[in-house]
């Protein structure tokens, strides 16, 4: 099993974070992972994404050129990738931000308005986490409490009060269906 | 110990400061300012010194007044930073002064970019100062590796008194792995009774100095260097290798394009082709016997780099001619995909 | 029985120095090697030796010595001091490697209050290499690389480095003397003793420049080389103290 995953969106929607976390989720269950960042001026301000590979084997390559699955938060970002994941993957899309609809049907398209829900749930800054969520329960390979054991790895100890409402955000994206 | 999720310059810092470094002069350039970052942050808990220098030039050189001081210090820095620091580490290997050198390679020449390279190949293991002189050189290929060659880089260091380059990529230094830390132990290594910690009147005074005057006098220093840069090269050199026997192909890469090669490697194996990896750690030591031993059995080699081909000089030489070596790279911080490397083993097999 | 008026300072090596005749190098050396007798620090003492015609200093002091790489000086001294800040650091540069290669490294030291000694020679001129123009090199100086003598329009003007490190917030005390005469010889001795006490008070980046002669490249006899000195160097660069955070004469 190799899951190369690809998150993408706005610089501060935690776009790094998310896919840090990602990679703890695959760490404490035991998988080999890598997490690579985009860097430099691409970081101020423009678009912002990071490679995620989760797999049984030594990851090889940490670069993603076809992901299995792209985590996309914005139109600049599902305009650039859309056409890159690999023809059965799935691409999750914040349906919040982004209008479109993808063209392509040899994908999975999960259509989430993650920054929507966040805005409800009085945590915006969290829509981040509810797309991962939704990214959970498309893998469905991990229990709540290796969610939550990756989120206290992710965040810094004097961060440790933001794991619950973390948690929280991410049972929300888990728990929507999509597919309606 | 835990594993944790370590970016490779933060890795490197860590390990640094694990193998008991507790000096850090630097200057900030992309892509390896997290070292510095995390340096700054760590050094004063663990009564250090972090110190921003006001160029790569003072930065070294502090690390040659440290070093010469006798204890264990570290900069870093990314390639224009280091041809910046290239008159220091001349002064360094000509004084026998122990430190590490970080370079995190970024695209050049001039101000270059800052995505991945592997360019500065010619600068670190052939000189990039003046005078004769070597420095050993290793690269690291996975974050967990970065931490074990960190540490291995002090003792290096320590042990033959001399400049010890730790050299990654953008790349390396970005990304994330598990890594854990291992122990540390130096009690093997030899005494610096040779510092200038002060005289405290009870011995004759130790001199830092790379100046002779006399060219017989210079020359037996240079000489005396140079069976030390022997004895490393007999039992210093590490590389890793794979698939070698009855591979057709043989790549040969270092630091992130060996992942790379890797992936190319997996994806011949699905067509039916048999390639293997032989993988430099150290890059001064070059991996010369391996890759003599390898050639009469291949069809060929490939360098792959990132760079215009830089290593593939030294794998000629190595080979002798006794089968082809061909190139293939990408440079100005592209990166080589699988596929692409793939299509090269395909191209020669 | 015989008494012993003079002798070598402890501190001061046992050996031929290989400054030319009249060269005040060897009277501003002896100074320093007094200064460290007399504060008993020889053994904590580390010195840094320029590139220039004191390149050799390595040789010409019992304390441990480095020697740096031209105009690096003080980025050297602020390694070994930051490694053993129990040390006690001096740098020894002259004009081209202070104000000209090393401008960067000496300021910088200055403003971060490294807690160094530097004594700096101003001789207004390169010495090793034969006679060029040193960035203290006076307008209308003839040396080898300004033949014609220094224009303004052409090299701009002299740099004065104890008037300008004065302005910096971290120095501690800067002055400048002239080993001319035996008055100002024995004024040095006293500043050099200053500025290194400054060092063991913590007192941060301490520096003496000490206005000097080249007989051999400014093509004079060591006693017209003085009277240049008095003459040329002194109303351009005055004598005097810059700095005084101990709270000293000004």
């Amino acid at each position: 099993m190799t899951r190369e995953i690809l998150f993408a969106g706005f610089g501060g929607q935690g776009i790094l974070f998310c896919g840090k976390v990602m990679s703890y989720l695959g760490l404490v269950s035991g998988l080999e992972v890598s997490w690579l960042p985009s860097y430099g001026p691409e970081m101020r301000g423009g678009t912002a994404n990071c490679h995620v590979i989760v797999s049984n084997d030594a990851v090889g390559s940490p670069i993603i050129n076809n992901p299995t699955d792209l985590i996309v938060m914005n139109l600049p970002s599902f305009d650039k990738f859309e056409n890159t994941v690999s023809p059965g993957g799935n691409i999750i899309i914040d349906s919040s931000l982004i209008s479109k609809k993808t063209s392509r049907n040899d994908v999975n398209a999960h259509y989430i308005p993650a920054t929507q829900m966040a805005n409800e749930m009085g945590v915006p800054k969290l829509a981040n986490m509810i797309m991962l969520g939704k990214l959970i329960s498309v893998l469905a390979a991990v229990s709540l409490d290796q969610v939550k054991e990756a989120l206290e790895k992710s965040v810094p100890p004097s961060k440790k009060e933001l794991i619950e409402v973390n948690l929280k955000a991410i049972q929300a994206g888990y728990n929507f269906n999509s597919d309606i | 110990m835990d594993k944790v999720l370590m970016k490779g310059n933060e890795a490197i810092a860590e390990a640094a400061i694990r193998a008991n470094c507790r000096h850090f002069f630097g200057y900030p350039i992309t892509p390896q300012t997290e070292i510095s970052a995390y340096m700054a942050k760590r050094m004063s808990k663990v009564g250090g010194t972090f110190l921003q220098a006001e160029s790569e030039v003072a930065a070294i050189n502090m690390v040659y007044g440290a070093a010469g001081a006798g204890v264990r210090v570290m900069t870093s820095s990314s390639s224009p930073g280091i041809s910046l620091k290239m008159e220091g580490l001349s002064y360094i290997a000509g004084a026998d002064l122990p430190c590490v050198i970080v370079n995190i390679v970024r695209a050049g020449p001039g101000l270059g970019g800052i995505q991945p390279a592997q360019s500065d190949y010619f600068q670190a293991v052939k000189g990039g100062g003046h005078g004769d002189y070597r420095m050993i050189v290793i690269a690291p290929s996975s974050i967990q590796e970065t931490v074990d060659c960190t540490i291995d880089a002090f003792d290096l260091a320590d042990k033959y008194r001399m400049p010890v380059m730790l050299m990654g990529d953008g790349m390396l230094g970005q990304m994330m792995e598990p890594v854990s830390f291992p122990e540390v132990k130096t009690d093997h290594l030899p005494k610096k009774d040779w510092a200038t910690t002060g005289t405290k009147m009870k011995r004759k005074a130790n001199i830092i100095n790379s100046l002779y005057i006399h060219p017989e006098e210079l020359e037996e220093v240079i000489l005396k260097r140079e069976e030390k840069y022997n004895t490393i090269y007999e039992t210093e050199v590490k590389y890793h290798t794979e698939g070698l026997e009855n591979a057709d192909v043989v790549l040969v890469a270092y630091g992130t394009t060996a992942r790379i090669a890797k992936a190319a490697i997996a994806l011949a194996k699905q067509n039916g082709i048999k390639a293997g990896l032989i993988r430099p750690i150290t890059l001064w030591p070059f991996p010369t016997d391996i890759i003599a031993k390898t050639a009469p059995n291949v069809k060929c080699m490939i360098s792959v780099e990132m760079s215009t081909g830089q290593m593939v000089e030294d794998i000629r030489l190595a080979v002798n001619g006794v089968c082809p070596v061909h190139f293939y790279g990408r440079t100005g911080g592209a990166v080589p995909t699988p596929t692409a490397i793939f299509e090269q083993i395909r191209r020669y097999a | 029985m015989m008494e012993t008026i003079f002798e070598r300072p402890k501190a001061l090596a046992d050996v031929p120095f290989h400054y030319c005749p009249g060269c005040t190098h060897g009277i501003v050396h002896r100074l320093i090697a007094e200064v460290i007798d007399e504060l008993g620090i020889e053994g904590d003492t580390i010195g840094v030796a320029p590139v220039g015609c004191a390149v050799f200093a390595y040789n010409y002091f019992n304390c441990d010595m480095q020697e740096a790489a031209h105009g690096r000086a003080p980025a050297v001294a602020t390694g070994i001091k930051r490694a053993n800040p129990e040390n006690i650091i001096f740098t020894y540069q002259g004009d081209g490697d202070l104000a000209a290669i090393g401008t960067a490294e000496t300021v910088h030291a200055a403003t971060r209050s490294e807690n160094i000694t530097i004594i700096f020679l101003n001789n207004a001129i390169y010495g090793m290499t034969g006679g060029q123009m040193a960035p203290t090199s006076l307008v209308g100086q003839v040396t080898q690389t300004t033949p014609y003598g220094r224009k303004v329009e052409m090299q701009g003007y002299p740099i004065r480095m104890s008037e300008m490190l004065a302005t910096l917030e971290g120095s501690s005390f800067i002055k400048r003397c002239s080993v001319d005469s035996i008055k100002n010889i024995n004024d040095t001795r006293a500043s050099i003793k200053k500025a290194f006490q400054c060092q063991i008070d913590k007192k941060g980046f301490s520096m003496v420049e000490v206005l000097s002669t080249c007989p051999t490249n400014w093509g004079l006899s060591p006693a017209e080389s003085m009277d240049w000195l008095r003459d040329n160097m002194m109303p351009y660069y005055p004598l005097g103290v810059y700095k005084d955070v101990t709270g000293g004469d000004r």
